[in-house]
């Protein structure tokens, strides 16, 4: 791995960084979720191949690592579709009566 | 440990150099970097666990021979049922035959010096000990009574004060998770590189391929029990509220975190098991294993269908609708494979040899106890039928006849197989065959009942219940008896046979596989040099010779001509 | 008896008796049950891919309940992520990013045999590592002053936040570690130097500017803290300027529901609210911005007549937030502190020159884990500190 791939790379990292925190000031809502999510899986491709060396590893050790993200989606993913199914049938309940403390620490 | 190793019947006259005398007193066997120590050493210690998980058993069974309070109360049942749960499947079955049985056999079988880790393979076995420590901990804490679930919110809840069993439990728990993982990655690890020229992937003895599927299961699934005891100790001792309905937390994730590892891991607990069945089958009917490649793939397709059916475990936990019809329809997918093993272990003894000796006992045993296990968990798995049965003692039948009628048969008839190899000692054939008739009968006496009684409504985890219950329990106690005292035959003739033993052969089965080329016991690098890589299942080579009470391998024609082992000369 | 089983166990210890093994004897970083190094090589590559699988599936379960405890209530998130302080996620982001690279450079050292490259990089990594904690320090103790807490301890927080003079007790109390550590690194730098033992001192050198640069994150997380402190100071002091001129803007009793009929009484109220708000970083303006959120989203779990904010600010609400960012975050730290024990360890390897073209696999997964630390941090940082 050259010198100025590692820099290239670490260079594209800081900049996806700086965009990640840019959008997320911008108030878009539902989509900077998505966003950075976009954002980080980019900046983590570029680790896993660059960093990590995934472009020159052994074909088997990759689909091994790959897999496992596989699997975590299987977890959350049915996990989630059945929270999603009960979600409206639970009570959101407060937990704490006492209220916030009064204004005045801002003197 | 110490029995094996300071057996004092050294008096065959033969004196090869072998792994359990190359090196003597206690730090040899303490810092072992040697697989078959630490395997004997695991054996020792899973055997232990299943002493006191057993005897905790018995202790149910009595204090459910009446309906009224005997001499436990309450409190106390909930606590012996959990112990026993908790010890059965954390520190013996999880780790009875991979880390025991798998750790002796894979490197041997692979025909390599050790397993590709060795040092990492003695710390899993101290992750072990220190699980086991931590978990007698809770033991002596006394107030563990959540079951071997540890389900919240009762096991969040305030009962058990902050740093309470509950704590010293999940990090038992969390320690031997790692313990489990470490032996999956390496025996991963061994048999993805350390297979030597010649041994192809369907060159490996189906064994290895259990071994492997239950290594991808340990590594893919552990770590999530791992996060989810660690979630459940900080709910404990930060109160992290994650699971807590009182912070509005959700218990019901917890089931989900909990059986993402916990469906997988009886597939942990069986594969193994399935994989000595088919060692047995072959071995002993001396016939060539029926469809290798289908018990190959479906011991992997086990291991991957496994992730996708957690949720059967949680139909009447307040599920949503759609999730429980969806887990109910993926649940039955896992039945194929299952069912192409047992289709195709008929099939191998089916015009073969059959030798009815201990090992092949307890291969039928198994046989016919999983079978009825497999089949009673369609109902389980059936969304309209759990309703009913959940919770109930139809229930705990059916996992103790997967479990125990599984993987305990299977182990201790792959013990009986390999103890020859183990030990280079031969045992009373006869008194195996008894202590296996003794298990069955003992077996089904103590189980088949808690079918009729979880169909009939009594509840799983209660001390106590009505009258009209009482024969059936009363039958299922005698019968726990019956099968204590079968198991006990058992290792009274494995002692038996390392003081009275006679000297075993090295292949005294006529196996084809690997292990059984070395001497009994092997020496301390398993092999000299690099063995020859035949067929697993040809027997054909092999002869009896009846002065060596043993069989020897006839090498056709020395195969150098690559047409006699093409498969060979292709890899 | 000692002589039998050390050799038994000794990975680099072999051909002493045990005939057959001996044929390999002169590659001292060849294990003995492995035919050469490649072999050898590429069992720890598989090894440590799986490890990180095995990391992969533990993280899961903490993404797993993110995900879910953010898909059933959004709004708290949105609520209790505004008092991560999104400078310092960021800084601390870079510096892992930093500490990655040097990490990978450090691997192609070891490849190509710079034992002054290799060394120097995992300095610079343990470095990095260390200004994270001390980053992380800050921003743990702030938390615990003002009662950012797991759900179960968790405080309401007022509507202005309130900032601690001076150091913190939690932050002196972690810093404990780190400065005995320092003391005693540079002590141990002192011996060495006297004692002229050039490998020592450069391993205690490197330890002790690792424990330097705990407190150098230490130092920079605090001036962060403070330059966030004195901002949302000056905007609180605008907020009760304005409070002087219109009391009536400020109530807690505006529910989502009230919204949503967009009654005329209440309009007026709500204009005047989001005057000031334009203005303002304090907890009330994201307050209202996730109020019209929640009026938008038809906001069905908040119960209706209940304040919103309450519902939020509590210890079932954003407490469940802080559990999960402590869990998150604290597994983080552990797995960036255990990373950093084993570079030490490697550091020692690299001072002695055991790193070649032939073996450098024990850096090469070092780095692997290293890189999936940060991996995971890539994914927390977005996720935690930047919800708006
Ligand atoms: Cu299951």
């Amino acid at each position: 791995m050259p010198v100025w791939q590692l820099l290239a790379v670490f260079v594209a990292l800081i900049l996806l960084t700086a965009l990640t925190v840019l959008q997320a000031s911008l108030g878009l809502g539902n989509l900077e979720l998505i966003l950075s999510l976009i954002i980080a899986t980019i900046k983590a491709s570029l680790v896993i191949l660059f960093f990590m060396h995934m472009i020159h590893e052994k074909p088997l050790n990759a689909i091994i690592f790959l897999s496992s993200f596989v699997f975590v989606a299987l977890f959350i993913g049915f996990t989630l579709m059945d929270a999603a199914g009960y979600r409206d049938s639970l009570e959101y309940q407060q937990i704490d009566s006492t209220p916030p403390p009064a204004v005045e620490h801002a003197e | 440990m110490s029995a094996v190793a300071e057996s004092p019947t050294h008096s065959h006259s033969q004196v090869t150099e072998n792994y359990l005398f190359n090196t003597k007193g206690f730090l040899s066997w303490a810092l072992t970097l040697d697989h078959k120590r630490i395997g004997l050493m695991y054996l020792v210690g899973v055997m232990s666990s299943f002493l006191v998980g057993g005897l905790l058993a018995l202790l149910i069974r009595a204090e459910l021979f009446t309906p009224g309070e005997l001499f436990l109360n309450n409190k106390q049942f909930n606590q012996v049922f959990t112990l026993h749960g908790a010890v059965m499947v954390f520190l013996f079955i999880i780790p009875s035959v991979p880390a025991a049985l798998g750790n002796f056999l894979v490197p041997v079988m692979l025909g390599a010096k050790d397993v590709a880790f060795p040092r990492l393979n003695l710390c899993s076995f101290y992750l072990w000990v220190g699980g086991a420590i931590f978990f007698l901990c809770a033991l002596f804490y006394t107030g563990l009574d959540t079951g071997w679930t540890f389900y919240t919110p009762y096991s969040s809840s305030s009962e058990f004060g902050t740093m309470g069993p509950v704590v010293w439990a999940t990090m038992g728990v969390f320690i031997l998770g790692f313990s489990s993982i470490f032996t999956g990655l390496n025996f991963i690890v061994t048999i993805n590189t350390m297979r030597p020229p010649g041994m192809a992937w369907f060159k490996m003895p189906l064994f290895l391929w259990a071994t492997y599927s239950t290594s991808i299961i340990q590594v893919l699934a552990t770590p999530v029990l791992g996060i989810t005891v660690l979630l459940l100790a900080a709910e404990r001792v930060l109160k992290i509220g994650i699971f807590d309905p009182h912070l509005n937390g959700d218990p019901v994730t917890y089931q989900h975190f909990f059986w993402f590892y916990s469906h997988p891991a009886v597939y942990i607990m069986i594969l193994p098991g399935m994989g000595i069945i088919s060692e047995l089958m072959s071995v002993h009917s001396h016939k060539s294993i029926f469809g290798y490649r289908f018990i190959a793939y479906s011991s992997v397709a086990i291991a991957i269908f496994g992730f996708l059916v957690w949720g059967h475990h949680m139909f009447t936990a307040g599920m949503a609708e759609v999730t429980t019809v969806v887990f109910s329809a993926l649940t039955f997918s896992v039945s194929i494979p299952s069912a192409i093993k047992v289709f195709n272990w008929l099939a191998t003894m089916y015009k073969g040899t059959v030798y009815l000796n201990t090992p092949m006992c307890y291969a039928l045993n198994f046989l016919f106890l999983f079978t009825i296990g497999g089949l009673t968990g369609l109902w389980l798995g059936a969304l309209s039928t759990d309703r009913a049965l959940h919770d109930t003692y139809f229930v705990v039948a059916h996992f103790h006849y997967v479990m125990m009628g599984g993987t305990l048969v299977a182990f201790v008839g792959g013990l009986f197989h390999w103890w020859p190899k183990m030990t280079g000692k031969m045992f009373n054939d006869l008194w195996g065959k008894i202590s296996c008739l003794l298990v069955f009968i003992g077996f089904n006496m103590t189980f088949l009942p808690q079918f009729v009684l979880g169909s009939r409504g009594m509840p799983r985890r209660y001390a106590r219940y009505l009258e009209e219950f009482q024969v059936l329990h009363q039958i299922s106690t005698a019968g726990a008896f019956v099968l204590g005292a079968g198991l006990f035959v058992a290792l009274g003739v494995l002692i038996h046979s390392l003081m009275r033993g006679r000297r075993a052969p090295n292949n005294p089965w006529g196996a084809a596989t690997l292990e059984w080329q070395c001497t009994s016991p092997p020496p301390f690098y398993n092999f000299a040099s690099a063995p020859s890589v035949t067929d697993p299942y040809d027997y054909l080579p092999l002869k009896y010779i009846s002065e060596e009470e043993g069989w020897v391998y006839i090498s056709p024609t020395k195969s150098t001509d690559p047409q006699a082992h093409p498969e060979i000369a292709k890899s | 008896m000692s002589h039998e089983h050390t050799s038994a166990h000794g990975a680099g210890h072999h051909g002493d008796g045990h005939g057959g093994h001996g044929d390999h004897g002169h590659l001292p970083f060849l294990a003995h049950h492995f035919d050469d190094p490649e072999q050898q090589f590429d069992s720890g590559k598989l090894g440590i891919w799986i490890f990180l699988v095995t990391e992969v599936l533990f993280f899961s379960g903490m993404f797993c309940a993110y995900s879910l405890y953010r898909s059933r209530n959004p709004e708290v998130f949105m609520f209790a992520s505004q008092f991560l302080n999104e400078a310092l996620g960021a800084f601390n982001t870079c510096v892992l990013l930093f500490s990655s690279l040097t990490m990978a450079w450090g691997v192609r050292c070891a490849q190509l045999r710079q034992k002054n490259g290799l060394v120097l990089c995992l300095a610079l990594t343990l470095g990095c590592a260390a200004i994270f904690l001390g980053v992380k320090a800050v921003e743990y103790t702030h938390k615990w002053d003002i009662g950012l807490l797991p759900a179960g301890s968790y405080l309401a927080q007022p509507e202005v936040p309130v900032h601690h003079e001076g150091l913190s007790p939690w932050l002196i109390n972690l810093s404990i570690v780190p400065g005995i550590l320092l003391v005693a690194f540079a002590v141990w730098l002192v011996i060495t130097f006297v004692k002229g033992d050039k490998r020592m001192s450069e391993i205690a050198g490197t330890l002790l500017a690792t424990a330097a640069c705990y407190f150098l994150g230490v130092f920079v997380g605090l001036k962060f803290q403070e330059a966030e402190a004195s901002s949302s100071a000056h905007a609180a002091h605008e907020i009760s300027v304005e409070h002087d001129g219109d009391t009536g803007s400020h109530e807690a009793g505006v529910t989502a529901d009230e919204h949503a009929q967009g009654q005329p009484a209440e309009s007026a109220t709500s204009e005047s609210a989001n005057d000031h708000v334009s203005g303002t970083t304090g907890t009330e303006a994201p307050l209202k911005e996730i109020e019209a959120h929640l009026v938008s989203l038809d906001a069905p779990k908040v119960v209706p007549g209940a304040p919103l904010d309450a519902m939020v600010n509590q210890k079932g609400g954003a407490g469940l937030f802080f559990s999960i960012y402590y869990c998150m975050t604290g597994v983080h730290a552990l797995h960036i502190i255990g990373g950093m024990v084993v570079m030490v360890w490697l550091l020692v390897r690299a001072t002695k020159d055991q790193f070649h073209e032939q073996y450098f696999g024990p850096v090469d997964y070092v780095g692997l884990y290293w890189h999936l630390v940060d991996l995971i941090w890539i994914y927390l940082f977005p996720l935690l500190y930047l919800i708006k």
